[in-house]
């Protein structure tokens, strides 16, 4: 049984790299733990292990749309607000009703992928008939409208039920003791605490089985053949438009999941430019090109070190923000420029060619 | 791609290597002849202003702490973290805080990142005071304490002071709906209205969007037949509305909170003679004559070279209260976090303070300050207490 599974391992590619792909998040996990059960860690890391869990899901769940979908979406910080909202107010609602974290934070995360795949398929249906700029310009707006109906979003909940209004929390007519669960910009206060790193780890995990099985299954193919050409794959037979929704919407769920992780991890949840705006979209779609457009596996790193480093670079005060920004440009001119990529492949050249010299000095 | 992986992996590697290397330290036990001040708020990106003037106005008054001797014989130390005007950042400015030692915290600066550290220093039981966290959650456990006005406190005051002076009988409301501050302040006024001699006749509302023209919400309120404006915002946008109704030729009074503080200085290219007779509800202003804000203006226009807003005006008293419950309290640095904090808490109550924000200042158990806001009116290009 062991060697059967050792010899696929060898022969079958995508089975090796998906297992590394697993292994290195586990590997992270198991030494974090350790770590802190050691207490090595900062402070200043231990707090941002949720939020690297956050972003990581983020890239993946995007690699989906911009890798294997092959459509650039800009906003992906949309559906992640979609879900955060929808999950605190789940929460907040029934803080008192479910006392049990554990079952009341599954229901929440349920409950913000719900939430934001139905959105991904309320926008998909009528977005994915656009290609290219025309689709990104479409979800760039979307992103922007849902961050600013939920700054305008007022909810509260007494006696006789719930009370909406769009225009002030005065205008709910709540009774004397009801209470403002969504106060328009002032946004979401008191959410429960129930994100941890474990949790946060399991859901990135849950979130690779899903992508990379997706890829590699009859579905991915047909998804990718649309991507590399949409009239051929038409052609054969593929139903462009459910494969493109389905792709769209997973994605859209998962990063609603993501949302919900991120709401539950501290108190306040406001909708601002800089959390739920389309700055955070074009940071996830940092990550995506960073980590390698279709890299799942880059995504998670490219995610994990691109947030870690402006709060590693603290020490530098005022050049912060600068040091990150030349980092940034450097490591996209690294990976993608052709200059670079020549330069890369020489050198590449030059240890294979040293290596069997080496040999064939050896030999002779 | 395996090559850039590995790159990547080594920076890891090193980052990790690097995060860890500042943790051999007992966050616990400070050090023993400093208290340690940790300082949050925005210094890059859009509210960069209001956090930059923190952190300068709390390093004065630490320095002039220190070169008068400090605090029962021992220094302050501030250590100021960026946040970005977010609340996740905000959590990492504190633990980065934590990491370095720090034994109080002085922040956050803006409201919605205040209440997202509380929790945080709730569990650590630190002690948090915010010299300018005006959301009514943002002292919500005992351990925090503010320094401004929360936002039903102004709002309620100034509907209090318009009703109680008759100073209009139609009232417009300009208010920015994604600001926390802004619908914080609007809410309680409108509520403090309800009881008051005077009716509101129009709101309206913009957002952080669309700040740039007001033409429409104006004329509403000339419509309206509004014979005073409220503005429950800061002063950039308050000086294009002052611009646009001069413009139009409407001329009601205009009456203003704090965030209106700064508007004769804090503009570039603004006439200041459209400010004249704007009426604003601030605890300081920067030319009162009175000899603590004349020297505090003075040496931080020297230091910094502008004039000081009441964000500083909050941080700099802040820094002080700091000063006089460590007095009261007697605890050490030496002694643990959870200590420290219990000390102040006690001794915040049962202080005193003359400060640049008001005279006498005193708190309560909730941690809300009790001082009396001041009225003035701008004239000849002057605040003039009302």
């Amino acid at each position: 049984m062991k060697a059967d599974f050792m010899k696929k391992l060898k022969s079958n590619k995508t089975l090796r790299s998906n297992l590394i792909t697993f292994g290195m998040v586990i590997l992270a996990y198991v030494i974090m733990e350790i770590l802190m059960a050691a207490g090595l860690l900062s402070n200043l890391l231990k707090g941002m292990l949720v939020p690297l869990c956050v972003y990581a899901i983020l890239a993946v769940s995007l690699n989906l749309t911009v890798g294997i979908l092959g459509e650039l979406s800009l906003g992906h910080a949309g559906f992640m607000c979609v879900g955060a909202f929808s999950s605190a107010f789940f929460s907040k609602c029934m803080q008192e009703a479910i006392p049990i974290a554990g079952v009341r934070f599954i229901l929440a995360i349920l409950i913000g992928a719900l939430c934001a795949g139905v959105f991904g398929i309320l926008i998909g249906i009528p977005v994915l008939r656009l290609k290219g700029d025309y689709l990104a310009i479409v979800t760039l707006a979307f992103g922007e409208i849902i961050k600013n109906l939920v700054n305008i979003l007022y909810i509260g909940i007494d006696e006789n039920g719930f009370h909406f209004s769009t225009k002030s929390s005065l205008d709910l007519n709540l009774s004397e003791n009801g209470k403002i669960i969504i106060q328009g910009a002032q946004g979401i206060t008191g959410t429960p605490n129930d994100s941890n790193f474990t949790v946060g780890i399991l859901l990135l995990l849950i979130t690779l089985i899903i992508v990379l099985n997706l890829i590699h299954s009859r579905d991915g193919r047909a998804i990718m053949a649309i991507r590399d050409n949409t009239i051929a794959a038409e052609s054969v037979g593929i139903n462009i438009t459910k494969y493109k929704l389905m792709a769209f919407s997973i994605s859209a769920a998962l990063a609603g999941v993501a949302g919900v992780l991120y709401a539950h991890n501290l108190s306040t949840l406001t909708a601002l430019p800089k959390n739920f705006g389309y700055n955070m979209s074009i940071m996830i779609l940092v990550f995506v090109v960073l980590g390698g457009i279709g890299n799942i596996r880059g995504s998670v790193i490219a995610a994990v070190v691109l947030t870690l480093l402006p709060e590693l670079l603290r020490g530098l005060n005022d050049y912060r923000m600068l040091i990150y920004a030349i980092v940034l440009i450097v490591m996209m001119l690294f990976n993608w420029a052709p200059v670079c990529i020549g330069w890369r492949e020489k050198i590449k050249y030059k240890m294979k060619s040293r290596k069997t010299v080496k040999n064939s000095g050896k030999e002779a | 791609m395996k090559r850039f992986n590995k790159v990547v992996s080594v920076v890891v590697a090193s980052a990790m290597v690097m995060a860890m290397a500042g943790c051999g330290s007992d966050a616990n036990n400070g050090s023993a002849d400093t208290y340690k001040i940790g300082g949050i708020g925005p210094t890059t990106g859009g509210a960069a202003a209001y956090g930059l003037a923190v952190q300068n106005a709390a390093q004065l008054a630490v320095d002039e702490i220190n070169a008068a001797g400090g605090v029962n014989g021992y220094k302050l130390e501030l250590n100021f973290q960026d946040d970005e005007l977010d609340a996740e950042k905000s959590v990492n400015a504190y633990n980065t805080l934590k990491d370095w030692g720090a034994q109080i915290i002085l922040g956050s600066v803006t409201s919605g990142c205040c209440i997202a550290v509380t929790d945080k220093t709730k569990a650590d039981n630190m002690f948090q005071l915010t010299p300018s966290g005006s959301a009514v959650a943002c002292t919500q456990y005992e351990n925090n304490f503010r320094v401004c006005f929360s936002d039903p406190a102004q709002g309620a005051a100034s509907a209090q002071y318009i009703g109680e002076n008759g100073l209009a009988s139609k009232v417009a409301i300009i208010y920015d709906s994604s600001d926390t501050y802004s619908t914080g302040i609007y809410e309680s006024f409108v509520n403090g209205a309800a009881s008051q001699p005077f009716e509101i006749v129009t709101e309206e509302a913009f957002t952080a969007d669309s700040k740039t023209d007001f033409s429409v919400q104006l004329q509403k309120a000339q419509d309206a037949g509004a014979d005073l404006v409220f503005l429950p915002i800061y002063y950039q946008e308050a000086s294009l509305i002052l611009t646009q109704a001069n413009g139009m030729g409407y001329a009601p009074k205009f009456f203003g909170v704090d965030g209106m503080d700064g508007i004769l200085t804090g503009v570039d290219n603004f006439d200041k003679s459209l400010a004249e007779g704007v009426m604003l509800l601030t605890p300081f202003a920067a030319d009162a004559t009175d000899d603590l804000t004349v020297k505090f203006v003075t040496s931080y226009q020297e230091k910094f070279g502008e004039i000081p807003n009441q964000f500083a005006a909050d941080a700099y008293d802040g820094v002080y209260a700091l000063k006089a419950a460590l007095e009261k309290s007697g605890v050490k640095p030496s002694d643990s976090v959870s200590d420290i904090c219990e000390g102040l808490k006690a001794a915040f109550v049962e202080i005193s303070i003359d400060g640049l924000t008001g005279a006498g200042i005193v708190w309560d158990a909730a941690g809300e300050p009790n001082k009396a806001p001041k009225a003035v009116i701008i004239e000849n290009g002057a605040y003039k207490a009302m």
